[in-house]
This record gives structure tokens, C-alpha cells and sequence, in this order.
């Protein structure tokens, strides 16, 4: 039997973020962890790990780095064998960074999501979602999912990076392999390395043909005190963009459609308040935070009473966080005008998401333009919507009648 | 009303400039900075209370 097909016996020492039930919908076992004896909870499954699930202590953790760290970031282990050829080391920096390195892997790629660098991405991205909706437009029904959410990150990134816009298919199985079918060791592993593959060649391309304006070239011609930063940098950061800038972003755009097509109160609040987007926005990224990372324990020490070894696994589960009573009133309402919202969706710390700012505009452009032409939808059958969950959470089958 | 910002604990969230934008903005890599010098005009104080009170970093002081 594998890991998943056993009964859960009890959430706080045998919990599986991969149990159908806890995918679809993990709010209440958060809950039921964070409301207990033992609000960091243990399981043996799927190789081991830790869950905090208290805002503070998950914010805790991300501030100490040292003890725990990015070596890996991923809720499962790395796939056996995954290790070889010349580029297999290559990583996700920043990311996966830890200081000193850290520091200029992630100084290096942070103007380029600086609020200001990314807004000239809002007229394409609008011009996107609107080509999207043409083509359901006149039918009546749609899947949010997969026929509109989808398909948005993936193309800015693809933009972003200068990689041709037809290889959509091929992006988004490679970024579901790594993200989305993790006890799947020989499609995790041919994700990997096609990424890295994919990268290396349009590195050489850009050897060859010198281009302009695109952030393969601007990473290659990149330099640290005088010196060209190392191919493994460029290879990792691309693959940070593509991995960490597609999943998660179409996975909270996926999520608020699907909340928007069963609150019809708060898409008229929206319409009549336009003001309201940017904390409505932040609102429901608190709500509806697709992410949760890993830290590997750095050396034996004890945390809030658990006994942690070297090498542990800790899920940095930002989306209980995100619920914790202690920190949000009334944590499992959507206020869109909520006052104290210091959610941690992007994450705290020095690896806090670099992409938040992209991710941010996406998801407002994505429900503006939706809601400005389909202002009136529902869900077809709420029974019928799939979900993806472990490390991202979000919808993946979502069909809306309007 | 003054405001001072602890530049070494902001990681850039922006959630003082969404909810105060005519104090808070953005430097080149997107990390927090203050926009004006001096006392912050009464007309603003609720903005910079709200600013303080979403910043997941507790990197904004508030002295009045």
C-alpha cells in the first residue's frame, strides 16, 4: 500500500497532505492541528515531516533561516536517482539559497518584480484574458481553471523569459510533473531534466543570436563584482520562474474564480467599489494562499516542545497560517475590506516570494476582466471541481455556467 | 505623526504602499521606502495606522 491509501488515524502524528479529502479541501485539518495539543503536528508518511500550522510559529520558522533552511524546498523529497549528468545540481535560486550566496541570487532578479518594472505587463496580460474569453464567451460555460486561469502565468512568464509562447503545453506538464504528481518519481525526474534541457538550449541559442530583452539574456550578461554570474545560476533562476511563477499563480487565480462564482455579493461589492481591489486582492490571497514550502532542519534542536532532528522535513503550511484565529478575526470569512491583514501568502523572511508583485497584478487583471465581462456566473456542479493540493493549492477542473 | 521604517526586516511585501500609497513606495527592488519627510498630515494617519498593522515584517514604527 502506498502512503496515501491508508486511513488517517489522527491529524496530529499521521496527517498526509496528499489524502483526497485534505487536497480537495485541507481548511479543516488545519484547523483541527492548530486547535490542538499539538499545533506542529508529525507524520511518517510520504518520508516524514513537521506542520506547524500557528501563524507565529510558521513565521517563526521562516526567520530562522540558519536553523532552518532552503536546501530544499520542495514537501517531498527529491526523486532517487535524480542526480546526474552536468547540470543535475542546478537549483531554484534564490530560493534555494542560503546566506551568503542568498543574498546577490536574490538582489539580482528583484528590480525586475519591483512594482514598477512589472506593471508594463498589465496591458498584454489584460489583452490575454480578454483573447481567453473570446473563446468561451458565446457558449454559455466555461472551465475557470482550465480554460482561463491556466493559461494566463504561464504565457507572462514565457514573455517574461523570451521562450516561444506554442510551448505552453509543454511548460505546464513539466511544472505539474514537479509540482503536482510528486509520489510520481519517473515524471518528476523527466520534468527536471527537460527544464534544465530547455534552458541550456535557449542559452546556446542566445550565444549564437544575441537578443535583446528578454531575461534569459539579461541573466546572462548579468555580472557580480566584475565577474559573469555561472551558467548553473541562469539555468536555476529560469527554472525558479517557470516552476515557481506559473503553478502558484494560476493556481490563486483558479481559486478566487471559483469564490467569485458562488459570491455574487462580492462581485457586486467589487463593481460598486472599485477602490476596494487592492486590499480585496490581498484578502483573498490570505483566503486562498496556494503555497506551501519546506525548510530542512540545519541541526537537532527542540521547537515549541518538538524534538527536531537534523535533516527534518518542515511544511511551511503559510495557508493555515493564513487562518490562524490568533492572528485574523473571524480567519475563515472573505472581508474584502479587512484592516489588519498581515497574511503571509508570499511567505515571510528572507525568501518571502521575489514574484509577489507579478503574481499580485495577474490575479487582479485575470478577475477584473473576467468580472467585467462575465459579471453574472456560477459553478455548474460544486461536486465536480478538482483540486490540485501538497504544495500548491488550487483548482484544476472548475466548469462556471453564465 | 512621524513613521520610520526598519529597512533590514522589510522583505518587500509592499503592503504599506497598497495601504498607504502617498507614504509608502518602492524602491529599485521593491523593498519599502518613505515618501515623505517630517510629520505624516493628519489626513493620513488612519492610512499609515493601517500601513503598520498589515506589514507581516513589523518593520514599520509609528511615533506620535
Amino acid at each position: 500500500m502506498t502512503d496515501t491509501q491508508k486511513p488517517v488515524k489522527d491529524m496530529t502524528t499521521d496527517y498526509d497532505i496528499f489524502d483526497p479529502e485534505f487536497v480537495k479541501n485541507p481548511y479543516p485539518g488545519y484547523s483541527e492541528i492548530r486547535e490542538s495539543q499539538c499545533p506542529i503536528a508529525h507524520t511518517d508518511r510520504h518520508k516524514g515531516s513537521w506542520l506547524p500550522t500557528r501563524y507565529d510559529d510558521v513565521v517563526a520558522i521562516a526567520q530562522e533561516y540558519e536553523t532552518f533552511t532552503s536546501r530544499q524546498i520542495l514537501v517531498m523529497p527529491p526523486a532517487e536517482g535524480r542526480v546526474e549528468g552536468p547540470y543535475a545540481a542546478v537549483g531554484a535560486p534564490p530560493i534555494t539559497s542560503d546566506p551568503p550566496d542568498h543574498h546577490w541570487h536574490r538582489r539580482l532578479i528583484l528590480p525586475v518584480f519591483a512594482p514598477q518594472a512589472v506593471a508594463k505587463y498589465e496591458t498584454s496580460t489584460r489583452n490575454l484574458c480578454n483573447a481567453l474569453i473570446d473563446e468561451f464567451i458565446d457558449k454559455g460555460t466555461a472551465d475557470a481553471a482550465a480554460d482561463y486561469a491556466q493559461h494566463i502565468p504561464v504565457r507572462v512568464i514565457a514573455t517574461m523569459l523570451g521562450v516561444p509562447l506554442e510551448m505552453e503545453p509543454e511548460f505546464t506538464d513539466w511544472v505539474r510533473g514537479v509540482l503536482e504528481n510528486m509520489t510520481d518519481d519517473e515524471w518528476r525526474m523527466r520534468s527536471f531534466r527537460s527544464i534544465v534541457e530547455f534552458f541550456l538550449g535557449q542559452v546556446e541559442d542566445r550565444k549564437k543570436n544575441p537578443r535583446e530583452n528578454d531575461l534569459i539574456t539579461d541573466l546572462m550578461n548579468a555580472e557580480v563584482e566584475g565577474k559573469k554570474v555561472p551558467i548553473e545560476y541562469v539555468l536555476g533562476v529560469c527554472q525558479l520562474m517557470l516552476v515557481a511563477g506559473i503553478d502558484t499563480t494560476w493556481s490563486a487565480i483558479g481559486s478566487c474564480m471559483w469564490h467569485m462564482a458562488q459570491h455574487p455579493e462580492h462581485r457586486k461589492q467589487l463593481r460598486e467599489n472599485p477602490d476596494l481591489w487592492p486590499t480585496a486582492i490581498e484578502e483573498l490571497l490570505r483566503v486562498y494562499a496556494p503555497v506551501t514550502m519546506a525548510r530542512i532542519v540545519d541541526h537537532d534542536i527542540e521547537f515549541q516542545g518538538c524534538p527536531m532532528k537534523a535533516g527534518d522535513r518542515v511544511l511551511m503550511a503559510f495557508p493555515a497560517a493564513n487562518r490562524d484565529p490568533r492572528q485574523f478575526e473571524n480567519p475563515d470569512e472573505v472581508i474584502l475590506d479587512r484592516e489588519n491583514n498581515r497574511h503571509v501568502a508570499f511567505g515571510s523572511g528572507i525568501h518571502r516570494c521575489a514574484g509577489s508583485n507579478l503574481a499580485r497584478l495577474e490575479l487582479r487583471v485575470a478577475l477584473q476582466t473576467w468580472l467585467a465581462r462575465i459579471p453574472e456566473f456560477e459553478l455548474v456542479d460544486p461536486s465536480s471541481v478538482t483540486w490540485a493540493g501538497g504544495q500548491v493549492h488550487g483548482p484544476r477542473k472548475c466548469m462556471v455556467k453564465f | 505623526m512621524r513613521v520610520s521604517l526598519d529597512y533590514d526586516s522589510c522583505q518587500g511585501h509592499q503592503m504599506c504602499a497598497i495601504a498607504a500609497p502617498e507614504v509608502f513606495g518602492s524602491d529599485e527592488i521593491g523593498n519599502a521606502k518613505i515618501l515623505i519627510s517630517g510629520d505624516v498630515p493628519e489626513a493620513l494617519h488612519a492610512k499609515v495606522r493601517r500601513a503598520e498593522s498589515n506589514c507581516p515584517e513589523r518593520a514599520i514604527t509609528i511615533t506620535e
